[in-house]
């Protein structure tokens, strides 16, 4: 109990640090960004005005505490004023979000199950050229940035090829839908973001769990199943595969962040218009309030993981029960 | 005399590095009766825990067995596929390591630990998997309400038992301890050499025991092994070696040691350190760090000889007796 | 650097107190050679230093100059064609070289340096210094770091010293759980004890006992990180968020994702600035990764030989 009380408390405190960088940012950092933003606002829904005011300090004349405490209560509440474009923040997250959290989610569980597999088979089978060769190579193309590897596929694929569409999560013209038709659009067109996003991931993943498991191998347990004459799969599961991921669990949930980011390259790469490609534009748009609540986003997505990794960390790792 | 339970013959191990290869257990010969109880002894880095490990074939990489035969109730232990082995393993030898901490998996219950070991071997109801672990656990000393417990929420010394009762699971013949008291105090190792001795004699297995410290096993081995640089130097029945040392290197591990009751005097300790296995000594090992070094020790490197029921590794005894065997 | 476990707790590597530091440098280069992966990602490393300090004897042309014909392919006079503007593209990669070797190098090291404070000064004062640095640790490791690099980056005058700012922010907490760690194995021992008794102070011991026997894993950071820096700071400029006036291999890809390079057919201005990336950050990761096989001999290619001989 101890342990999870602990790890819920780094999420709360955590939480609070991003919400905090969020506030003293545009306080601190110099010149007007803020004050220049704001002062296009005008003829704009008095509740949201007032609430990007008090997220960035603009024409607040009152205690910074007082304002502080506004300020997180606003962001609890969801209140995170408008987009340039004059539309509530929290409306234009919430659309783009289902689109990054399908490619995401999809790539990071195939990039964990692939980088699991080939990195605990991989440990286990040591000897041969292929050890020696495979492990750095793998290193080497998880370090390519992602944004090169999806501009080769694109070039590979699209251009060249032209097997697959350039851009977008959906052809142009299409109405959205349930339909078949529609869904199989949208799968052709995350082709090859997915396919970028796998590989630099599960190629991390793979080097990761690899470690992992050569330092678990060399473990006395390890050789105890041996010597108990177990068969050599259930000593691959049971005594090493196992005692190399768990306790890592955590530890590959913070990787997340990484891919998060990876994923932000993909969608300008490709121009899919998720939370990333949001990022972007916010960027180019000079959209401070968009681009602010989307770093909370992103934060609090590492955030929820991360905890859902120590909580079942808690569950089945026996040694934290009396941490 | 009876067909011997284990029978290791020329046994050598290496470490195959891409640098170097490092001799650490050079033609070792060994017997084991059935019920007897063989002490090892040695320095740091002599080569006794590897070839412990190499007798119970587990060795690791970059370790490996470069010869010699290992022979268990007939068969050649260093020959059997990993099928075979799997059969051999636990039922008939098992193994005690020298951390329980390490040797036990920190993410398993201690009967969930027992119970893979059972099912990898035969298949038995969970009720009958439950008696036995009940069993063995009782065996040394531990409540049965343990089998839940965890490796960490143990006491060292509970741990230990509970690793030396999982080697009972199967009552086999053999059990190959490698420093299993050098983790716990003086009074703990006293404790559990006890319960070993009398769990021994119970239930008649063989027990051979690997110590750096000659005081631990001085009261319950029948034979005592010492080993130098990878090489038996002296092999005999203990109370022989401990009253009547022959190997100036024996001699030195024993004059190392106080008496509790005897006189007084000034304890001597062997001069040097152990030689670079990788490029060990002309002729005989030890030379460069003994006393009654000799001209020919430099260059002859000695057989074993019979002294009366002990074998030595010594020039010294090279004309008083016909070499051991012809080896 | 081990990369395996970036933001996890890691054993540490076995460091010998004190080693002289001549023969450390002999032992060590002879190291480099014997292992291969090493001798390749030192190789490549070399030729980019060279580039970024020579730049004119490869490319002749002025990387800037707009006066060749556009978004023409590669040819004998340019290498790597030419980009919307008319510039030889293979002349904006050499000589942006410099500027991109130059802000990885400072940020690596500044970042290591105080990584390096930080966990070492948590693992020996210990207790509420320890606990506050080690959550300002995590709190900086679990943040994503390129939408804070985003933020940051935008409020600040876009440029190479904002880049290296922002860059070192976020990334001197990938490594300060790691040389905490192995802080902490040293702490204990005689070496500090004695240094302790003999009355000197504690920001002595941080400085001159324990920081030199770390070195190795100094060195190891410092190269793995750098392998995330190019990629982050690309990675940043590609975005826009960098300079634009300014040359580096980042920038070239915002140009050339603006100027539609891909869809035009001009391959080459598109892949080579990453190719580029990727090439520098393979150079640092097989210098890092040997250093990883070097420091812990358990990674090291396994050579399975049967010499099973009979008696």
């Amino acid at each position: 109990m101890k342990y999870v009380s602990r790890r819920v408390g780094l999420f709360l405190i955590t939480l609070w640090a991003a919400l905090t960088v969020n506030f003293i940012i545009p306080r601190v950092m110099p010149g007007n960004e803020a004050t220049a933003v704001l002062a296009t606002f005008r003829d704009v829904n008095p509740a949201a005005l007032h609430a990007l005011q008090i997220e960035f300090g603009v024409n607040v004349h009152q205690n910074i505490l007082l304002t502080y405490v506004q300020y997180i209560g606003n962001c609890l509440t969801g209140q995170f004023g408008l987009t340039a474009q004059r539309v509530p923040v929290l409306t234009e997250i919430i659309s783009k979000l289902p689109w990054t959290l399908g490619l995401v989610g999809v790539t990071t569980i195939i990039a964990f199950a692939i980088g699991t597999l080939v990195g605990v088979l991989g440990a286990w089978r040591r000897g041969g050229k292929l050890d020696g060769l495979l492990p750095p190579m793998l290193f080497i193309v998880a370090s390519f940035p992602v944004f090169f590897v999806g501009l080769l596929l694109l070039y590979v694929f699209a251009v060249t090829l032209n097997w697959l569409p350039l851009s977008s999560n959906y052809s142009i013209g299409l109405e959205p839908s349930l339909s078949l038709s529609f869904i199989g659009d949208v799968l052709v067109h995350a082709v090859l973001p997915g396919l970028s996003l796998v590989v630099v991931t599960a190629g991390l993943w793979i080097y990761s769990m690899r470690n992992n498991m050569i330092t678990t191998l060399a473990e006395d347990y390890v050789k105890m199943g041996r010597a108990k004459g177990l068969r050599s799969w259930r000593i691959m599961v049971d005594y090493a595969a196992r005692n190399a991921i768990l306790p890592n669990l955590t530890g590959f949930a913070m990787q997340l962040g990484y891919v998060l980011g990876g994923s932000i390259l993909v969608e300008y790469t490709f121009s899919y218009p998720g939370l990333g490609y949001l990022f972007y534009t916010s960027t180019t748009d000079h959209d401070l309030p968009l681009m602010q609540a989307l770093f909370l986003v992103y934060t609090l997505a590492v955030l929820v993981c991360v905890l859902l990794a120590d909580l079942a960390t808690a569950r089945l790792d026996p040694r934290t029960r009396d941490a | 005399m009876p067909e011997p339970l284990l029978e290791v013959e020329n046994l050598s191990v290496s470490y195959l590095t891409d640098t170097a290869d490092i001799r650490a257990v050079e033609k070792v010969n060994l017997s084991v009766q059935a019920g007897e109880f063989l002490g090892i002894v040695g320095e740091s880095g002599c080569g006794k825990s590897t070839l412990l490990f190499a007798i119970a074939q587990l060795l690791s990489p970059p370790a490996e067995v470069t010869s010699g035969r290992v022979v268990f109730r007939g068969q050649d232990l260093v020959r059997l596929t990993d099928n075979e082995l799997r059969l051999v393993r636990w039922r008939d030898y098992s193994v005690v390591m020298q951390s329980a901490m390490n040797a036990l998996n920190p993410m398993k219950s201690i009967g969930a630990q027992f119970k893979d070991t059972m099912r990898a071997h035969e298949r038995v109801s969970a009720n009958a998997i439950r008696t036995r672990s009940a069993e063995v656990l009782h065996l040394v000393g531990i409540d049965a309400t343990h089998l839940e417990s965890y490796p960490h929420q143990l006491s060292g010394g509970m741990r230990q038992r509970a690793m030396i009762a999982m080697a009972l699971l199967f009552t086999p013949q053999l059990v190959i301890m490698d420093e299993p008291t050098s983790a716990l105090d003086v009074v703990a190792q006293r404790s559990l050499m006890t319960q070993i001795k009398e769990l021994q004699q119970k239930l008649g297995f063989a027990v051979m025991f690997v110590t750096h410290d000659m005081s631990v096993i001085a009261n319950y081995s029948d034979r005592l092994m010492v080993m130098y640089a990878g090489q038996v130097a002296e092999i005999g029945a203990t109370r022989s070696i401990f009253e009547r040392p022959l190997h100036p290197y024996s001699k030195g591990l024993l004059d190392a040691f106080p008496s509790v009751r005897g006189p007084r005097r000034p304890l001597t300790g062997i001069p040097g350190s152990p030689p670079d296995l990788g490029r060990p000594p002309t002729g005989c090992r030890f030379h460069p760090r003994c006393s009654e070094v000799m001209t020919q020790c430099l260059t002859t490197e000695p057989e074993l000889f019979s002294v009366e029921a002990t074998e030595v590794r010594c020039l010294l005894y090279a004309d008083s007796a016909e070499p051991a065997v012809a080896r | 650097m081990s990369t395996a476990t970036i933001a996890a707790e890691t054993e540490p590597i076995e460091v010998v107190a004190g080693t002289r530091s001549q023969s450390a440098f002999a032992r060590f280069t002879r190291a480099i050679l014997r292992n291969r992966k090493a001798s390749a990602g030192t190789v490549i490393l070399l030729i980019l230093v060279l580039l970024a300090i020579f730049p004119g004897v490869i490319a002749r042309d002025d990387p800037e100059a707009a006066i060749y014909g556009q978004n023409l392919g590669p040819s004998a006079q340019h290498l790597l064609g030419t980009t919307q503007l008319g510039q030889d593209v293979f002349s904006q990669l050499i000589w942006g070289t410099r500027l991109t070797l130059i802000v990885t190098v400072v940020v690596s090291a500044l970042a290591t340096v105080i990584s390096m404070v930080i966990g070492v000064s948590a693992a020996y004062i210990g207790g509420l210094t320890d606990r506050s640095l080690s959550l300002l640790t995590d709190i900086f490791l679990i943040i994503p770091t390129l939408p804070l690099l985003i933020v940051l980056a935008s409020y600040l005058p876009p440029g190479s010293v904002t880049m290296i700012v922002v860059l070192t922010l976020t990334s001197w907490a990938f490594q300060a759980r790691q040389l905490r760690s192995q802080g902490l194995s040293l702490r204990a021992r005689d070496f500090l004890s004695a240094a302790k008794v003999r009355g000197e102070r504690t920001s002595y011991i941080i400085f001159v006992e324990i920081i030199p026997t770390m070195t190795s894993l100094i060195v190891a950071s410092f190269l793995g990180l750098s392998v995330f820096v190019v990629g982050f700071a690309a990675g940043l400029q590609f975005l826009g968020l960098g300079n634009s006036t300014e040359l580096t291999w980042g920038t070239m890809l915002y140009y050339a994702q603006q100027g539609g390079a891909l869809e035009a057919g001009n391959a080459w201005w598109a892949l080579a600035p990453g190719a580029a990336v990727a090439f520098m950050g393979a150079g640092f990761a097989l210098v890092n990764y040997a250093f990883d096989e070097i420091g812990n001999p358990a990674l090291r290619p396994v050579r399975k030989r049967r010499a099973r001989t009979t008696a």
